[in-house]
This record gives C-alpha cells, structure tokens and sequence, in this order.
C-alpha cells in the first residue's frame, strides 16, 4: 500500500554551460510513495509552474528503463540508491518521510551540461562512430544459421548488449572514464563471430576517440558497475583491454 | 479524387518480384545527387536512412531525443516475427500473410502484408550479421516463442529486450554510414512543418531544441517514421515523447490520414494505481506463453489469489476460446479482461486488474526458465508494484499501445504528396484494424531495409535532383513565419492551466469515449466537447520560459496543441466506421456472443481523410479493400 511522504529537494539549476549554476531548495509535499523519482519531478513540475517559476529540465522518454535518456545523482549516488535500476523505474518507496535529497545532473568533463539536470551525452555517439558497428551492408547478410553461435558467446554479447548508454558509469567513475561503456560494446561485438573481422580496427578506433573526447582512464576502482542500471560487469573491461593489447601488437 | 494504390498485377506471391523488376532504377553515379531527409530513428527511420545511404545517397536524419539510439523502438520487449520455420511447426510466408490478414480482422491490404511477410525472413539474416544477440538454444541456432494470433512459434527475441538489441543494431548501422559522412545527424530537432511546393513534399522546418532556432531543410524526398499517436490517450505504454505533431502537420500540408480510429489496448499492462500517474507500463504479450489469465468466479471476490481454489478460478479466455487459449489476439484479450472487471470479478484497489499467473509454469518449467525468458520484465514488474510476481500472480490491465491508423501510403509508401513517403508506424499499411504481437518490429523493419530502398529509387529516378538553391522558394520562409507565430502564441497565453493537465483532461475523454468500446452517444459527446478543451488551452495554457532557450514545457505545449486537434479526426472516424472490427469495437455492432461485428458489404474499405479546416468536417476518400487470396470470415478463434 502506498502513503505520503514529504521530501526537501536540492536541486541543481543551471541555464546552460556557460552560465554558472547553483542548487535551489523545494519542499516536495504529499509525495505519494508508489511515484516513480520522475512523476515525484513532474509533480514538483506542476507546483512550480503554478507559482510561475521555471520548471526542472531533465531528460526522459520511456520511463522503463531502456532508452538511456533519464539520469541524475542522487545524494552522491547515480540514478539513486536502488542497485541496476534506472532513475525513471526508482520508486519513491525507497525513501523516508522527511528526508533531503540532493539532485545533480551527471558531472564528467564528456559530458558538458544543457541546462539543469540534463547533460550532452553525443560523446558517446562519436565514440560509436568511431568503431561500434559490424559493416554489413542491407541485402549482404547470408542465411541467419550459416553461423550458428555458441550459446554462451551469444548470452555473453547479450550481457554486455544490454548497456542503454545511460552515462552513469561516466558520472560514477573518479576519473570520468567511459571503459564500462566502451568495454561493453566491444564486447559485445568482439564476442560474435560476425564481428571478427573488424575486431582490431574497432577497439582501436573506439579506445582513440573516447581519449580524444576527454573521458578518463580506469583506475580500478568498480564504481561503474556498482552503479550501471543494468548492472553490466567490469570484467567487459578487462576483455577490451585484452583485446586492445592484441590489436596494438603489429 | 480516387486513390491510387498502385498495387502492382499478377498473383500475389509474385506482385513484389516484379514490382521490383519494373521499378527504375538510379544509376550509382548520380544517386549523390539526391538528399533525402528521414525524421525519426526508430526502426524504420534508423534502417531506412542507412539502407538509403548505403546505396550512395545524401541523407539527413531528424530525432527529438538527445541520441538517434533512444528512440521509441528501444522499448519494445517481447520480439519479432518471421516465417524462418526453423521449428518445423508448419510456418510459411503464406501462413505469416494470413495470420496477419486474419488477425487485422480482414481491413488491410493483402499485397502490402504478403510483402511483409516475403521480406520477414531477410530481417533475420540481416539483424543476425549485425551482431543482434537473439536468444539461441544449446545447438547454437536460434530460439523461437510464440505470441498471440498464432498457433505457430515464429517469434525471434532477444530475453526480454528485443527492440532495444535491433534498434541498437539498425543505429549502429546508421553510425556506420555517419562514419562515412553519407548520414548527417539532427538530434533534439523537432519537424515542426513539411513544406510542400507545387504539390510536391520539398523540405521541412525544424526547431533545435536547444537554442530554440527555427530553420528549414530542402531535399528530393521526405521519409516520415515518427512512430505512433498511442500518447493521444496521455496514459499509454508508449514513451512520453511520442506523438502525432509530424504526422498531423504534414496531414495539413494534404497529406491524407487513414484509419486514426484504429487503435489498439493491450490486454497486458500494469494496472493505474495514482492520478499522478505519467505512463502505463507494458508487461510483454509473451508472458501470455507462460501466464493463464483468470479472475475469481464470484464477484468482488476480495480474498488474496493464493487463497482462491482453482475451481473457484475462471480461466476466461481458456474456457471462451479453447483453439488459442491465452494467445487470442490483443484486441479480444483487452475486451474480455475490460467486460470481466465492468461485471465485477475484476482483481486488485480498484477492481480494474485481472490475474497473470506464472506459478504452473514455474513448477513445470522451473523459476530459472521462467527467469531467463522473462527475467528483466518481471524485475521490471517488481520494481513498479513492489509485489514479486515469481510468487503472487501479476495484476494486469489493458492499455492504449498502438496505432494502426497513419498516414495513407500506396504500395511504394508513398503518401498522395509525391515525395513524401511514410514508414513504420506512422503509416496505416500494413496491420489493418488490429496489429499482433512482434508484428510492429518486423513492418519498421520491411519497410526500411527491403521495401522503402527499392520504391525511393524508382521515385527518384523520375524526378530531377532539386539542388540548393529549391531553400530559398518562398514556402520555405512561409513556414518557418507560422511556425514561429504558432510558438509565439504558445507563449504568450500565460494562463493557469499547465500543459499537463490539459493532456490528462484530453486522454481521460478519449479513454472513455473512444477506447477499448465505442457507440455513438459517446463519440458525439467526445466531439462536442474536444473543441471546447482546445478553446481552453489557447486562452488558458501555462508555458513559462521563453522560445529561444531549451523549454520542454513548450515542446509539449506543441505536442498538445496537436492532439487537440488531431483527437477530433480520431472520434470522427470512430464515428463514422458503423461496424465492429479488430481495435474498433463499436457496441451497437456485436455478434450475439458479444464479438466484433464487421460489415463487410459496407465498410471493407480504407478510410482516408483530406483536411479542410479547423472545425469543418474533412473529406472522406475509399480505399475498396479487395480479397482475392483470403476469403472473408469472421475471425474465430475458438
Ligand atoms: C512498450 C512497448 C513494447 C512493444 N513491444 C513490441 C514487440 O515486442 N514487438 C513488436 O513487433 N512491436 C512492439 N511494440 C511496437 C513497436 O515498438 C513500435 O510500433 C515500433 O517500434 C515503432 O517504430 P517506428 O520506427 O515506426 O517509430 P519510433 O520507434 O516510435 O520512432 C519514432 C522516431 O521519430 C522521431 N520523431 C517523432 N516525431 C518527430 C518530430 N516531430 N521531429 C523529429 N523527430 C520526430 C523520434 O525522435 C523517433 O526517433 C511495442 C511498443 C511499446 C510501446
Ligand atoms: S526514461 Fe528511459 S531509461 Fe529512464
């Protein structure tokens, strides 16, 4: 059974890059338990808008977990204290009557802030376009079981495949690296034997542009995981490292 | 006007082959000459653009989300059909074509839906040399379930994932042409107009959603795949931001819409639990493999699931429909699971719920089946309800889902606007008055990959590349100036009401007058009162901040503003199809067993709607369905 619960928000406010920014405090009242952390936003949304003052900007679109669009930390945690869950499949059950939380977008030098609580996340689509593809071509592809693939290279791909490009590991790491999020995709497709061919190529040019576009290096220190929604495994790290020492051996 | 749907002649299995062959063709050489713009990157528009830029032309894709890879399509759960027949359970493409035809209960064309069914199979091979990680048994071969409206296991999935792992594999693909500088990318750009000269679909107007700028693009060839209408509803279980503004603007540009009345509840999505409520969540139609729908015998019954004895349990749809069972479509699964709560053996709060129970198969099959086939939807399940559906049974109720209503193509997916071509589901094509389960996947699909390349090209051929000079015809200023204004006024109403709270007014009405049961009285009463909630929010909406800055507020703003209008269309549609059929129940027109009463002697046609103006009535063109493969039947699924 849901109840109500009232919350104080700090909020981080910020109009966009260049402007600097600055938390504002909500009290969130009559916040029905069974809310998501998004419909606990909209609802402050609302009351903001009433008493004319400029809504939270924060990105969204499928509210289940899949799209990668939604994120925040909260009280210093990403995506909030659930493990492998989303901010928009958070519920607000998790939380007490009378507590603070702190809102933050994502902080990382990749990923530069829009306004508020949303953050340009198109680094990641460089470093997609760097190498995080199989180059197959429509009409090219033979009969689905020329190839047949152990079951376990498929679910390990699909273990890894699951990342939704969220950020959060990102936003999780000392460093601001994007190895849980490279590594996985390398995976994912260095697993298969339809992206052998390209295997060299893609985890150089992928590990050259996630460089070039300022994210940090691994250090070890796990947070990635700990924080990823989908709870993909750092041993993905591991795998491209072992996959780029290979490449780079001429 | 008579519609033309340039249906090619000769047998059905053969209309696509030479459809093909007779198609022209644009030499290699000269097809870098053309631009075509592609909004949307979902399924069909992310397949679509790379297949197009693959074969050599300029394209220009358009997303509002912050990525190409976060579109709507990522969402989708439970899989895609093909007729592989790798079970050696019977299937064909004919049966694929006929379960399709069946299942849209006999209103969509059979050329365009034996096509989808040819190409399902180079769907598979194609995703599979991408790298999309469906499930595989031991052997290393792939895995199929079955899904509703077929008693054949033609579904290909990817656990519970299935759009999110092929949209990732038709993005990839897309990135691998941005790679090559043969895809430009627009992300957070919002169409907010198509500009058509002389009759001919030449370019659209954008907002960047961040700066707030307003600025237009020219091509040969304009490709809507902008998705559904499902967020009409304001409750659905489709992503926030979906909606009809692409769809609706064009549709007032002359672009006719088919069919808006078509829409489908899904018989299997968490109940409404909060007026504070912002989406309703799918749980996958597959769970139907493994799940038996039941509701207690007596009424009101308010004693917990585990206390109720199985021979106080009605195991509705089994007992009503024993040939499908659990698997009978979606539109009858919805009516059944609505008329059983409106007698009171509804489950659950609010009586609005009826079971899904898991557990037989978990004692079969074992939790650790259960778990790798369904595992993330039923933690999913359990994250939002906070119950564990591994031991209670899951709450279930139908909710808006689908549109097979959309934009009227031909058999090219072409709309009557030469130039403007339409995919996936913003068109009508291909799912007539109801759409099965894993079908949607697999048209987005069809018609990126395999159809629109093909049908592109033979436009393309008889058409002179437009150049760059086509940006600076006066249409295009025209519509960048009502664009502007229209976001001007949006503004400056500065009322009390928030945008909201007028979409919630809006999709409270629709559910009620034009959901799962329609009649008259009700539609009348939706359309007297649409145009009143639209007076309203143009004097009385709340958009605060200003055009020239990232404002989601006045995104929806626009969105609303939309549906306001487009809602009309809907209840119009509703009202004038005086039949029952697929998703369109109407209550006046029902078999004495309370099923879907079509009138095939009357209605067996598509209805496409030409915009006149705001508030008068829009004109009616028939498309006359013709059946010469299928014969004409009242589904049956018993
Ligand atoms: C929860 C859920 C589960 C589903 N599961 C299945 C399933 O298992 N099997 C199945 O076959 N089907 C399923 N479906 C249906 C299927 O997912 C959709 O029908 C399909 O993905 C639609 O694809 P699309 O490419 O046509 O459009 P979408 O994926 O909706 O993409 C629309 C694109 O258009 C863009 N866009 C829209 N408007 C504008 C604009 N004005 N300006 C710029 N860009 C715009 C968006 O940014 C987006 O990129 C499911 C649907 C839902 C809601
Ligand atoms: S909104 Fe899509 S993952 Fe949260």
């Amino acid at each position: 059974m849901s109840k109500k619960i009232n919350l104080t928000l700090k909020v981080w406010r910020q109009k966009n890059c260049k402007t600097p920014g600055a938390f504002e405090t909500y009290q969130a009242r009559e916040i029905d338990t069974a809310m998501s952390f998004l419909e606990m936003l909209d609802f402050v949304n609302e009351m903001l808008t009433h008493e004319g003052r400029d809504p939270i900007t924060f990105d969204h679109d499928c509210r289940e977990g899949i799209c990668g669009s939604c994120g925040a930390v909260v009280n210093g945690q990403p995506h909030g204290p659930l493990r492998g869950t989303t901010l928009c499949q958070l519920h607000m059950r998790h939380f007490k009557d009378g507590q603070t939380l702190v809102v933050e977008p994502w902080r990382a030098k990749a990923f530069p802030i829009n306004k508020d609580l949303s953050v340009e996340r198109s680094s990641f689509d460089r470093v997609m376009v760097a190498g995080g593809f199989i180059s197959v071509k429509t009409g090219q592809a033979p009969e689905a079981h020329a190839i047949p693939v152990p079951k376990e290279a498929a679910d390990n791909a699909m273990d890894a495949a699951q990342c939704i490009g969220c950020g959060a590991c990102v936003a999780a790491c000392p460093n601001g690296s994007a190895m849980l999020f490279v590594g996985s995709k390398v995976s994912h497709l260095n697993l298969l034997a339809q992206g052998a061919p390209e295997k060299k190529t893609r985890v150089l040019h992928m590990v050259h542009q996630m460089d070039h576009e300022g994210f940090g290096n691994c250090s070890n220190s796990y947070e990635c995981e700990a924080a990823c929604p989908k709870q993909i495994s750092v041993s993905h790290i591991a795998f491209m490292n072992k996959e780029y020492r290979q490449a780079s051996i001429p | 006007m008579t519609l033309d749907s340039k249906i090619p002649s000769g047998l059905l299995q053969d209309k696509w082959t030479s459809h093909k062959f007779n198609n022209k063709l644009v030499n290699p050489s000269n097809r870098r000459k053309y631009k075509i713009i592609v909004v949307g990157t979902g399924l069909a528009g992310a397949s679509s653009a790379a297949s197009l830029a693959e074969m050599g032309y300029q394209v220009e894709s358009f997303c509002f989300q912050d990525s190409a890879r976060r579109a709507h399509s990522i969402a989708a759960q439970g899989g895609i059909n093909a007729a592989k027949n790798y079970p050696n359970d019977g299937d064909s493409v004919r049966r694929l074509f006929y379960d399709t035809i069946k299942g849209g209960d006999f209103r969509s064309r059979e050329a365009n839906v034996y096509r989808l069914a040819e190409v399902s199979n180079n769907i598979i091979d194609q995703c599979v040399a991408q790298g999309v990680p469906f499930a595989r048994e031991y052997s290393g071969y792939l895995d199929n379930r079955s899904f509703g409206g077929a008693q054949v296991s033609r579904t290909f999935y990817a656990r519970g994932q299935t759009g999110q792992q092929l949209l990732l594999g038709a993005y990839q693909a897309l990135m691998k042409e941005v790679a090559k500088n043969n895809v430009f990318l627009h992300p957070r750009t919002e169409m907010l107009d198509l500009v058509v000269i002389d009759g001919i679909a030449r370019g659209i107007v954008v907002r960047n959603l961040l700066s707030g700028k307003i600025e237009s693009y020219s091509a040969d060839a304009v490709v809507l795949a902008t998705g559904g209408y499902g967020n009409v509803f304001y409750l659905s279980t489709n992503a926030k931001g979906c909606n009809v503004t692409a769809t609706w603007r064009a549709h007032k540009k002359g672009a006719f819409f088919a069919n808006p009345c078509y829409t489908q509840i899904h018989p299997t999505c968490i109940p409404l639990h909060g007026n504070y409520q912002s989406k309703l969540t799918l749980m996958s139609e597959s769970l139907r493999n493994d799940g038996r729908v039941w509701v207690p015998k007596k009424i009101k019954d308010t004693r917990l699931p585990n206390e109720i004895p199985l021979q106080e349990r009605d195991y509705f749809l089994e007992r009503k429909y024993p040939a499908f069972g659990n698997l009978v479509p979606r539109d009858i699964a919805s009516r059944n699971a609505k008329e059983q709560c409106d007698t009171h053996h509804g489950v659950g709060d609010t009586g609005m719920a009826v079971y899904l129970d898991l557990k037989e198969s978990i004692a079969q099959l074992g939790k650790q089946v259960i778990k790798d086939r369904y595992g993330n939807l039923l933690d999913m399940y359990a994250k939002i309800t906070g119950e564990d559906p591994y031991q209670t049974p899951m709450m279930i109720y139908p909710a808006a889902h689908y549109t097979m209503g959309g934009l009227w193509v031909d058999y090219n997916l072409m709309s009557n606007l030469p130039g403007l071509f339409v995919i996936g589901e913003a068109n009508f094509s291909d799912h007539g008055a109801n759409r099965l389960g894993a079908s949607a996947l697999m048209q987005g699909l069809a018609d990126g990959y395999f159809v629109l390349p093909y049908t592109m090209a033979n436009y393309l051929a008889g058409v002179k590349p437009a150049g760059e000079e086509i940006i600076h015809r006066s249409e295009f200023k025209d519509a960048e100036i009502q664009v502007s204004d229209k976001i001007k006024r949006l503004l400056s109403v500065k009322g009390k009401t928030t945008v909201d709270e007028f979409h919630r007014e809006l999709g409270h009405l629709l559910w009620n007058k034009c959901g799962m049961a329609r009649n008259e009285k009700g539609l009348k009463e939706a359309l007297n009162k649409i145009p009143e909630i639209r007076e309203r929010f143009w004097k009385d909406v709340c958009v605060l901040g200003s055009n020239d800055d990232f404002n989601q507020a006045l995104e929806r703003a626009g969105r609303v503003a939309d549906f306001l209008e487009f809602s009309e269309l809907l209840c119009f549609d509703a009202l004038h199809r005086q039949e029952s059929c697929g998703g369109h129940f109407r209550e006046e027109f029902q078999t004495p067993e309370g099923e879907a009463l079509r009138r095939d002697d009357l209605f067996s046609y598509v209805a496409a709607w030409q915009f006149n103006s705001l508030g008068q009535s829009p004109t009616l063109h028939k498309e006359e369905l013709k059946f010469e493969e299928t014969h004409l039947a009242q589904r049956n699924y018993k």
